[in-house]
């Protein structure tokens, strides 16, 4: 290499490393081998040479180029990778910084145990009927074998609204969901199979009694259908319901006006520690029957050719059983604090595949 | 109902457990309460003879005693008065808990005299009040031998509850002939000998309302002397908690417990002009056995002398005819009442009496005869006298009918394969009678005592059901219900538990759906709102009717879909005035939730509820939703008070999961009154369609209730949300050109609303305009008073191919034109 080149190359690679950023590296690139550049200089003058001599300074001025584009390349490289490095530690930010809050809501457990029973009792065949919380007094009481001074009625203290229905009836606040079956009935032919949720109504407020809860009744007719189903279906239910499946399940006669056999059903818990399951005490959770003839005979159903089981439990009762809930009262008071405590995502609403 | 172990076997005969027994109940029906063992509290209580008592050498109130206890003489420091020499009193030793006190004995010393036990007093070992000083027991009491098993009163009471359908088991004699019929020992035969009567009686019955009191029987029992009843029968009435009286009053109360069978006696000399009247009530006051004064009325049925009344019937008896001390000469009442006519008068008094409860349930028809000759000879071994005749009126009521039982039907409707004979048996046991059987089935005569069995009750039939569907219906009733009657009794005995459980068999493999399409859509709708932020609450049907009326009822303004308060929606009993009146929406409820959040130092709230709204046309559904407060600040963003728009965005989530197309809403400037009027507005669907309306609460709505402010809420009214058309999708518009956005900045008069200029661009182009969106609104300085700038995207979608300059050009013009048309409004420079 003639001094001439060397003294081009150690003077590019002197340039290039006093350039600190990319405008200063740009310079050094266009004054070496940009359009007139150094060395796109010399390389025009190779033409004025004679043909040996042109070869042999052709070779020497290629390996320089070579040797240049290289440097050049190489310190733009180390200069891209500086500011990067600059940039990112510029843009570094308190990533322990709590994220933006997006608040979501939260199911009432009223409700999910509402979805948890719709999904239990859909997979048996059951759909869902509604009706109105104001009633009248045949659909209460008279319908459902409860005569005006039957004791029953009066144990239910019923709460009033003044005056008569259209057919001339008392109005009542529901004191139980059963209207609803006695609608259901008159609405639609046997075979049946519904649950009825919602609001009912009862004049009594303390710690263990609300003047408004939920209720689930069931209602099963057909031709066939015996006690040994009500006592399956309820047992199929509950230890779903609970997730416990060997729960013990008691069934005990009672009484109730619009069933015959009537029973109440018990299942097996431990009355000091609250556990489900075991423990070798029973708790009383709900009352089923054979649909009475006579309640089948006023909605219209012929009791020799259907016959059907019914059942009802309070909503607020088994979820306090279920989740552990000491007390009644707040379900209804929508202290914020107690919501979130028992709220269900509402992203994750019941379905049979993923549990209930 | 309440009794004891030892009474119970005076009916039956029986060597099962205490255990045994109270499980029985539970499985027949007749539920425990619980059992009392009055034995294991007085376990450690033993009769002592007291061999010394002395003045205690350093306490001039206390006495030392040496005790005998039948296990050892020990030293006890007593500060009874009567403690003396010689005296059986009954002794605690050391580590016995001592009811009365609460208090575990130790040995102590007690002013340097050693006292090792406790003479006690009755209210010490809890049984009483009597603390004048220990107990003093007769000379005979043996020494070392259990207080309470001597005493009779180690017996376990027994509490059940009784259903209403079974009369006959509010009483001993009924439970002991269930537990028999359970397999649980035998019945005691009862069968009373006729008491010789010697003399016409004294008072006579006549009856003026036979409906009420069908038959009556009564007899004088003369001579006799009334005093305190024996302690075997005062300590019964104790076990159960009633209070002694006299002899006379006992034995009616023994009888109302052992034979279900309420009585009542009349002091014969009281008794004006020979003759008591079952009659109506005449609005005339009397005394009662229970001190108050009552007045009866023509629905209550009397029972008056020539004086006036003296009873209200089968409910309760008066003052100035009851038996005393006095009493030589006694009249027994042994009627049969209608039970309504008893629950009525019961009610109406507010007399909740131990002879209602079985009246209104219904006694046994048959059984007046022997209850009153058992009463007699009750009366007369007591107080000795002599009995008259029996005085009756009226007759036996009819009361014989027959019930059959096919066999398969056990297995048919009750689940279970119940062998013939052995549920003939079962029936036999409870008293009814076998009239027929063959092979497949028996007919029984249904006993006296049973009225719930076979006891045809009329139908209530839906008016809506033709007459001859209510033909067909009730003669399938009367076929079916006796027989459902027997098999419930069977299956009661048998045990519920021997039925093998069954599941239900599956229509399919795959079930349809459980909700229906609205149900499924209100699911989805909480599931919407609560994602949006807002938590559920679930709160009360009722508010105050005043509550009601700060929100609906200022006359004369518009309430929207709202009535004013209507008396029709006030309940008739209420249990507080806070809760008197059916909510007109539950966002009335919701923001006293917000209120009661607020006090207790939550202000700041999102909340929801999907309930009904009540009116005189009906009930509604629908969702509400309130945001009060701030929102949820943070490090980017600060929190700002919650506006209209929040509460709207909610909605709009709502109506877009229902599937409502968004852009065909209208929103209108006339909320109900209750919101702002400035800073509300309804939704419709249509010029018709109220989908629900949304708003900050107006000011004065505000005021009073302790809110939180600003408080903005919506209202959807769910049911007139229309199901979403099932159609299949169409293939989806995706066109190969890129579309081309377009800024657009009108300057506007500040009353043109959102809505004209986003659906007046919308209608400028309608096939090549895809979207438009809004996304700034500016007043001040920078724009003319009284005009604001509107900022707008359009978004052009060309189709066939790209769009030109010219083309671009010409749908903005049209934009700027379409605007400019409906609302004035021109394109800023």
């Amino acid at each position: 290499m003639t001094d001439d080149l060397s003294r081009l190359k150690a003077e590019t690679e002197a340039a290039l490393a006093a350039a600190t950023d990319l405008r200063a590296w740009d310079a050094v690139r266009v004054g070496v081998l940009g359009k007139n550049g150094r060395l796109t200089g010399l390389l025009k003058e190779l033409g004025k040479l004679a043909p040996d001599e042109r070869r042999e300074r052709g070779a020497a001025l290629n390996l320089l180029r070579d040797a240049l584009n290289g440097a050049v390349e190489a310190r733009k490289q180390a200069l891209e990778a500086a500011e990067m490095e600059a940039r990112l530690g510029r843009e570094r930010m308190d990533v322990t910084l709590p994220p933006r809050p997006r608040p979501t809501g939260l199911i009432h457990p009223i409700s999910r145990t509402m979805e948890e029973m719709a999904a239990i009792f859909g997979a048996m065949g059951f759909g869902i009927a509604e009706g109105p919380d104001v009633e009248d007094d045949w659909r209460n009481f008279g319908a459902l074998n409860i005569p005006a001074h039957h004791p029953a009625r009066q144990d239910m203290d019923t709460f009033y609204l003044p005056g008569t229905d259209d057919e001339g009836r008392q109005r009542v606040l529901r004191t139980h969901t059963s209207p609803v079956q006695v609608r259901t009935m008159l609405n639609q032919p046997p075979p049946i199979r519904v649950i009825v949720p919602g609001r009912t109504y009862r004049a009594d407020h303390d710690a263990t009694h609300s003047p408004m809860f939920h209720q689930v009744e069931g209602l099963v007719i057909d031709r066939d259908i015996t006690l040994g189903h009500l006592k399956g279906c309820l047992i199929d239910f509950l230890r779903a319901f609970f997730g416990i499946t060997n729960l013990p399940v008691r069934f005990r006669s009672s009484y109730f006006p619009f069933t015959e056999p009537s029973m109440e059903v018990d299942i097996g818990w431990n009355r000091k520690t609250g556990e489900l399951g075991g423990g070798g005490d029973w708790l009383e959770i709900l009352g089923s029957g054979m649909v009475h003839p006579k309640v089948l005979a006023n909605c219209g159903i012929d009791p020799r050719e259907w016959q059907g089981f019914a059942f009802g439990m309070g909503i607020e009762r088994v979820t306090m059983l279920k989740h552990g809930m000491p007390d009644l009262r707040p379900f209804y008071e929508s202290d914020i604090r107690w919501l979130r405590h028992y709220g269900f995502n509402p992203l994750a609403p019941v379905m049979l595949h993923e549990g209930v | 109902m309440k009794f004891t172990l030892s009474w119970l076997k005076t009916h039956l005969q029986t060597e099962a457990s205490l255990a045994t027994i109270t499980d029985a109940l539970t499985g027949i029906g007749l539920e425990l309460e619980g059992v009392e063992d009055r034995a294991a509290a007085l376990a450690p209580f033993r009769i002592a003879h007291v061999i010394e008592a002395v003045q205690h050498p350093n306490a001039d109130r206390l006495r030392a005693c040496k005790v005998d206890t039948g296990e050892g003489i020990v030293s006890v420091v007593c500060g009874a008065p009567n403690a003396r020499t010689g005296m059986k009193a009954v002794f605690a030793p050391p580590g016995a808990f001592i009811p009365g006190t609460g208090i575990t004995l130790k040995v102590g010393e007690i002013r340097g005299v050693q006292s090792a036990g406790m003479l006690l007093s009755a209210r010490e070992m809890g049984l009483g009040n009597d603390h004048d000083g220990i107990i003093e027991l007769p000379e005979d009491a043996p020494v070392g031998l259990s207080y309470a098993a001597w005493a009779g009163i180690d017996d376990p009471v027994i509490d059940i509850s009784v259903t209403p359908n079974r009369g006959d088991a509010l009483s001993i004699r009924g439970v002991a002939r269930d537990l028999a019929a359970a397999g649980i020992g035998t019945l005691v035969p009862f069968a009373p000998a006729k008491v010789p009567a010697s003399f016409p009686s004294a008072v006579q019955w006549k009856i003026e309302m036979p409906k009420a009191c069908p038959w009556v029987l009564g007899r004088t029992v003369r001579g006799i002397k009334n005093g305190p009843s024996p302690q075997w029968l005062q300590d019964r009435l104790i076990a159960i908690g009633l209070r002694p009286i006299n002899a006379l009053v006992d034995v009616t109360n023994f009888f109302t417990f052992d034979l279900g069978r309420p009585l009542h006696v009349f002091d014969a000399d009281k008794v004006q002009g020979g003759m008591l009247t079952f009659r109506p009530g005449a609005s005339e006051s009397f005394r009662a056995l229970n001190g108050k004064d009552y007045t009866a009325t023509q629905n209550d049925c009397v029972i008056a002398d020539a004086a006036g009344v003296q009873s209200l019937a089968g409910v309760i008896g008066g003052e100035a005819t009851g038996c005393d001390e006095n009493t030589t000469s006694v009249f027994i009442e042994c009627a049969l009442f209608n039970p309504v006519r008893v629950a009525v008068t019961g009610r109406h008094h507010q007399i909740i009496s131990d002879a209602r409860q079985r009246f209104e349930r219904g006694i046994d028809p048959a059984l007046l005869p022997d209850a009153i000759e058992a009463a007699t000879r009750m009366i007369q071994h007591l107080c000795g006298g002599e009995a008259s005749e029996i005085a009756e009126a009226g007759a036996e009521p009819h009361w014989r009918r027959t019930a059959r039982l096919r066999f398969r039907r056990l297995a048919e409707l009750g689940g279970l394969d119940v062998p013939a004979d052995e549920a003939v048996t079962l029936l036999e046991r409870l008293g009814f009678a076998v009239a027929a059987r063959d092979a497949d089935s028996v007919t029984v005569h249904v006993p006296s005592w049973r009225n719930d069995v076979a006891g045809a009750t009329p139908l209530e039939p839906s008016p809506s059901l033709p007459a001859d569907r209510v033909a067909t219906v009730s003669a399938g009733r009367d076929a079916i219900e006796p027989e459902c009657d027997l098999i419930e009794e069977v299956l009661r005995l048998k045990g519920l538990d021997t039925v093998p459980p069954v599941s239900l068999p599956r229509a399919g493999a795959v079930p349809a759906a459980s909700l229906t399409a609205k149900q499924a859509r209100t699911a989805l709708t909480k599931r919407t709102l609560a994602a949006q932020g807002l938590d559920e609450c679930v709160t009360f049907s009722f508010t105050s009717e005043l509550n009601g009326a700060a929100w609906f009822g200022q006359e004369g303004k518009d309430r929207g879909w709202y009535e004013g308060t209507r008396p029709e929606m006030a309940l008739a009993n209420p249990i507080a005035a806070q809760l008197d009146y059916m909510r007109q929406s539950p966002l009335v409820t919701l923001t006293q939730a917000v209120a009661a959040n607020a006090a207790r130092g939550w202000p700041d709230l999102a909340l929801f509820e999907i309930g009904p709204a009540f009116s005189i046309e009906g009930q509604r559904l629908v969702a509400a939703g309130v945001r009060s407060g701030v929102t949820v600040g943070n490090w980017a963003e600060p929190a700002r008070d919650v506006d209209v728009m929040d509460v709207k965005a909610d909605m709009w989530a709502a109506l877009e999961a229902l599937g409502v197309p968004l852009d065909a809403l209208i929103v209108t400037a006339d909320a109900p009154s209750f919101y702002h009027p400035g800073r509300s507005g309804t939704v419709r669907q249509g010029p018709k369609i109220i989908l629900g309306s949304f708003g900050q609460l107006h000011p004065t709505t505000v005021n009073g209730m302790g809110l939180p402010t600003p408080i903005c809420g919506f209202e959807i009214l769910l049911d007139a949300i229309q199901e979403p058309k099932k159609r299949k999708k169409q293939a989806p518009d995706l066109p190969a050109f890129q579309p081309v956005r377009r800024d657009f900045a009108f300057l506007a008069d500040n009353s043109v609303l959102a809505e004209a200029v986003l659906r007046a661009v919308r209608g400028a182009e309608r096939t090549l305009i895809s979207s438009v969106s809004l996304f700034d609104v500016y007043e001040g300085d920078k724009v003319a008073e009284g005009k604001k700038s509107v900022a707008i995207e359009v978004v052009f979608q060309p189709r066939e191919r790209t769009l030109t300059d010219a083309e671009i050009e010409a749908a903005c013009q049209k934009v700027v034109a379409a605007v400019a048309k409906a609302t004035g409004a021109v394109l800023r420079g």
